[in-house]
């Protein structure tokens, strides 16, 4: 007798054509996050608020009732999602420019506000869909078709930390950084997606994860080269962990 | 103002009738950011809507503001925002977005002196963003424009009803006088038809695959048969949605086109007119989108002259400029900002085009 081990998610749609680029993490980010819906049961009750950038298509992917928001925009429509239908399930899927550039405000007043949203920000330190220009996340000596000589402080100043800032609204009850650069870091990762959704069920406020991820077209990488560089070059600035958790007593300190 | 709940008549200000009007409506969620001359509407949905448990949001910006509606809007709930000028410039994107996304944003928009930041004075200076709009694409929203305080509580009511009948941003155009100024009200009961989201709103995928509320358009024939759609939808609200006042348009010689608080005295100076023997009349567009134009052409076949008279630069004229198509001289009497011309102004301005 046989036993299936392994299925596509209920929470995918069925024969869509894979639009991200090969090697990207998307894919594999967006696989997690319908698997969480589907062990969490929320499939019925989900609605996203999606973004602009190489996120865009996420409603291509998810079987979920989905509206597209403006660029940044996507925490002020699921706050509107779900101020006025409080029993859903609302999420967000953006990129870090989305989330943390052009959205920033939105993003913080969301978390300062408690809202009972959970958030997931995809950090490949560039701007993917307009090929690869320098963003908030650009890490210092990157070079990108904007920072041609690589970021220096003169000109660009640092690079945003999102969970590290978004920890320390106190609206938040759970804050994290995640890679999926191995098998046994895809693993936490799912684990602290499972947990922000799981903070918005119990209400107990923001649920947040930023999650490294990457870039190969952009970055001029293999897969390969391109998560050796999240290993060796972002988990340098961008170090993964769980920021906050209210569940288990883990607050974000200033340091 | 707070008594407006508890009494059908008061004497209140259009921004507290707008509010009270919007809340008889069945308004479920107000997002807003404060801005003179229109904090009043934001004031008192703060304690209103909390009071009756709906949603209420002091929103970090305008922008985040409409995009929570159109967030709300999207599950099919009854939403809104109010604003003023520089400030609505900040929701123009939101308004572009929320027109392709076909969703019931209602917007009340109480004009102030611009550009830039201008002043708080009284203005007309937003016919030309509510109506043309400051968004990217082929768009059109539903614009009502009040000229009483009575008016602001039934155009609330209509905004609400024409923007879920035709999934379309609808705006309240008031202004900074409108929204001050106190005249009684009568609040009636909200007799329009509710109207059934259940074909598109965001309620949760169960036993259906997910719905996408997108403007997203790729493919380039798509946002053709996209765009014919959608203008088919405006052709039918402008044969059905068209409306306006006229008085002594029977036998004008001289027909004025005003609107908002500004046709208030005109009204006075067709009296002064007629007293003077100059057989002048008035009609006065309610919708500025869809706007009167067949009957503006049907007047000015029989007329002499049409004059406009706006608190602004002139930006009516140039579509009852467009109506009447050159069959008659179309002048302007204007105001660039403040209290619209008193009717003696007028009269004296109509004595010297004549």
């Amino acid at each position: 007798m046989t036993t299936q081990v392994f299925k596509i998610p209920d929470s995918l749609r069925k024969d869509v054509k894979y639009s991200f680029c090969p090697g990207c993490d998307h894919g594999v980010a967006v696989r997690l996050v319908a698997e969480v819906l589907d062990e969490l049961n929320l499939k019925e009750k989900a609605i996203l608020a999606a973004s602009i950038g190489c996120s865009v298509t996420i409603y291509d992917f998810l079987n979920v009732d989905s509206i597209e928001s403006p660029h940044g925009r996507a925490m002020a429509e699921a706050t509107g999602v779900k101020r006025a239908r409080p029993d859903k399930f609302v999420f967000t899927y953006q990129g870090d420019g989305d989330f943390a550039s052009i959205g920033l405000a939105e993003s913080l007043h969301a978390a300062l506000r408690g809202e009972k949203i959970s958030a997931i920000c995809i950090n490949n330190t560039t701007y993917g869909m307009t090929g690869g220009q320098l963003g908030p996340t650009t890490l210092l000596g990157q070079v990108t078709t904007t920072s041609p000589t690589g970021r220096n402080l003169e000109y660009y100043g640092y690079p945003i930390k999102i969970a590290e800032h978004i920890a320390l609204c106190e609206g938040t009850a759970f804050s994290a950084r995640v890679s999926l650069d191995t098998v046994a870091n895809i693993r936490k990762a799912k684990e602290a997606i499972k947990k922000a959704f799981e903070v918005q069920i119990k209400g107990l406020g923001f649920g947040f994860v930023e999650i490294l991820s990457t870039c190969p077209t952009n970055w001029k990488m293999t897969p390969d080269q391109a998560h050796e560089r999240v290993r060796n070059e972002m988990m340098k600035t961008f170090v993964p962990g769980i920021y906050k958790d209210i569940t288990n007593n883990k607050q974000a300190v200033l340091v | 103002m707070t008594q407006c709940l508890a009494e059908k008549k008061v004497l209140t200000k259009g921004n507290y009738a707008i509010a009270q009007a919007a809340i008889l409506a069945g308004c479920e969620c107000y997002f807003g950011y404060p801005i003179t001359p229109q904090s009043e509407i934001g004031e008192f949905m703060s304690g209103k809507m909390q009071e009756l448990n709906r949603a209420y949001v002091s929103a970090e910006s305008e922008l985040a503001a409409i995009n929570m509606v159109i967030g709300a809007c999207s599950t099919g709930a009854k939403a809104m925002t109010s604003s003023s000028s520089c400030a609505v410039s900040l929701m123009q994107e939101a308004l572009s977005y929320a027109t392709s996304d076909q969703l019931p944003v209602v917007l009340v928009s109480v004009m102030r002196g611009g550009p830039g930041l201008g002043n708080i004075y009284p203005s007309q200076g937003d016919y030309f963003q509510a109506t043309k709009g400051g968004g990217n694409g082929d768009y059109k929203l539903i614009v009502l424009a009040p000229s009483t305080v009575q008016e602001c509580a039934d155009l609330t009511y209509k905004a609400f009803y024409l923007a879920h009948k035709y999934k379309n941003p609808t705006v309240l155009l008031a202004d900074g006088l409108l929204g001050q100024m106190m005249e009684p009200v009568e609040f009636k009961d909200y007799t329009y038809p509710e109207i059934d989201n259940s074909s598109w709103a965001l309620t949760g995928a169960k036993g259906r695959d997910g719905r996408v509320i997108r403007s997203y358009a790729p493919l380039a024939e798509d946002q053709c048969v996209f765009l014919e759609k959608l203008y088919q939808k405006y052709k039918t609200i402008e044969e059905n949605e068209t409306e306006w006042e006229e008085i002594g348009t029977e036998d004008a010689d001289i027909l004025f086109i005003s609107f908002g608080s500004t046709s208030r005295n005109v009204k006075t100076a067709v009296k002064m007119c007629r007293e003077k023997g100059i057989k002048a009349g008035m009609l006065r567009p309610i919708t500025l989108y869809p706007f009167p134009n067949k009957r503006i052409k049907e007047l000015s076949e029989k007329v002499k002259k049409v004059i406009t008279v706006e608190v602004n630069m002139g930006q009516m004229i140039n579509d009852v400029k467009l109506a009447v198509n050159g069959k008659v001289p179309v002048e302007l009497i204007n105001k660039p900002v403040g209290a619209p011309p008193a009717p003696e102004e007028i009269l004296l301005k109509v004595e010297d085009l004549i």
